[in-house]
């Protein structure tokens, strides 16, 4: 093992890292975010509108997130839309998660007791006011443990974006280990810095989860 | 139907042929006519007619199944007549004027005429997310446009009313359950219902917690003129508040009249029995 490989590159690693993380970050929000609005639309929305929210989710859950990457990357600028490679990344892990939170969006909401909607109707509570003052407070709680879980997914799976060239952390490593050779350095400092953040989110996770999980 | 340029509703219901409910008493606030209720091939309620006069508290009884609460959950509009229409003051609940013909009443008609009904539940169904003042003024200030002053106030007075003025800051979940539903029921007051529908409130609750709920109906009876549907297994309760009481059975009035009467002399076989298996069983 050469350490002084590692203490050399280590700094382009950390850039890489950063990227990783925005990555992470950006995409989570959009998964939180679209996955919410999923979520409400397939039990508010028409009829219509709902059950093709839901076949869209359902494909995309069907296919792999390397292939969306592609799709996004490689085949949209044939259409006349063209993504950098860190937005269509961003947009590609989002799009792929929030077709996950959607699905534990809806089972805390349908968790909620069918008396919390007869109570508002009781009270003239507006729908819009019910959603936003009364169910999602109660339905979120619940499944903070199971989007948090979706965070360190997503985190794991920003390696994909090498693929279509983003320059993430394992994009850089690979990049130096080419040069010399120092595959087994450069990887595995990967793999470690993967387990560092890994395990620091967790820990964040955990404490919100006993900060607000309980209702 | 004949078209008329005339909208007021007195002219809309002459042209559609729906007479005003009329009774001796005045007009009543409440009106079944003929409510058939079905979920599936099962009747729940069989062309039920009976009304409702404004301050008139009423008690319905009856063996389980046998629709009481099914009136209750159609007057909040959380259930819809399968026929017939129910009246509120004069309007349809569950229809709404077309030009001149009734049709089922939409979500905005539904939830003018829901304002003036408030609901109490079995399960009491407090909001856990919020504090016990916020359950209360939820609704009066993001519905009815109250300030928050003036809500926090009234929750303040309706609290003390049902004597928890001091858990005001509390959790539902750090309540009782005899305790969550004198909050329930302070909620639904604030709105300032003109109709308050109990369904069933102590039946949850620990034998113990029971009365002092009971305490508090029966302060509201005596203190307001407000009108009182109150489905219950309580009969020393329906018999201190009610002036009238139902008794159902298989979706239909088996019987009806003052507590005394349905209590003390009941003319049929079926109301003997039940207040027979309910009183000494």
């Amino acid at each position: 093992m050469d350490w002084g490989f590692i203490g050399d590159n280590f700094p382009a690693l950390i850039e890489g890292l950063q990227l990783t993380i925005l990555a992470t970050a950006v995409g989570y929000v959009v998964a939180l975010v679209l996955g919410l609005l999923v979520a409400i639309a397939r039990r508010s929305a028409p009829r219509p509108v709902a059950w093709t929210v839901h076949w869209i989710m359902e494909f995309i859950r069907c296919t792999p997130l390397l292939v969306q990457l592609f799709f996004l990357f490689y085949v949209l600028p044939g259409f006349g839309i063209s993504l950098g490679p860190l937005a269509a990344g961003i947009i590609g892990l989002g799009l792929h998660y929030a077709a996950y939170t959607a699905e534990v969006y809806r089972s805390g909401i349908e968790g909620i007791p069918k008396g919390q909607w007869e109570a508002g109707r009781a009270l003239s509570i507006s729908p819009g006011r019910m959603w936003t003052a009364v169910i999602l407070p109660q339905a979120i709680r619940r499944v903070i443990p199971a989007l948090g879980n979706y965070l360190i997914a997503m985190f794991k799976d920003t390696p994909l974006l090498f693929a279509i060239t983003v320059p993430e952390m394992l994009f850089k490593a690979n990049e130096l280990a080419g040069t010399n050779f120092k595959y087994l350095e450069m990887i595995s400092t990967v793999g470690v810095l993967f387990i560092i953040v890994s395990v620091l989110s967790a820990v964040v996770i955990r404490f919100l989860e006993r900060r607000y999980a309980a209702v | 139907m004949p078209q008329s340029d005339d909208n007021t509703p007195a002219a809309r219901e002459a042209a559609a042929g729906v007479p005003k409910p009329r009774s001796e008493e005045g007009s009543p606030l409440i009106r079944f006519d003929k409510v058939v209720k079905r979920y599936g091939d099962n009747t729940v309620l069989d062309h039920l007619d009976f009304s409702v006069q404004p301050g008139q508290r009423v008690s319905l009884i009856g063996p389980s199944g046998s629709g009481k609460t099914t009136i209750l959950r159609l007057l909040m509009t959380l259930e819809h007549v399968t026929d017939g229409v129910i009246w509120v003051n004069g309007d349809p609940l569950s229809h709404e004027y077309k030009g001149t013909d009734l049709v089922k009443a939409g979500e905005q008609h539904q939830r003018e005429v829901r304002k003036k009904i408030g609901m109490v539940f079995q399960q009491f169904n407090l909001f856990p997310n919020m504090t016990v003042r916020r359950n209360i003024t939820e609704s009066p200030i993001h519905t009815l446009g109250v300030s928050r002053d003036e809500a926090d106030q009234r929750a303040a007075e309706l609290l003390d009313m049902v004597g928890l003025k001091e858990r005001i800051d509390a959790h539902p979940t750090q309540l009782s359950g005899g305790q969550q539903q004198r909050v329930a029921i302070a909620r639904a007051l604030a709105m300032r219902p003109e109709i308050l529908l109990l369904d069933e409130v102590t039946s949850a609750l620990d034998p113990e917690l029971v009365a002092g709920v009971l305490d508090v109906l029966r302060e509201i009876a005596r203190t307001t003129d407000i009108t009182m549907l109150s489905v219950t297994h309580e009969m020393q309760f329906a018999k201190d508040v009610s002036h009238r009481v139902l008794m159902f059975d298989k979706g239909k009035i088996v019987e009806e009249g003052p507590p005394d009467q349905i209590f003390g002399a009941p003319a049929e076989d079926r109301t003997r029995e039940f207040l027979h298996a309910v009183l000494e069983g």
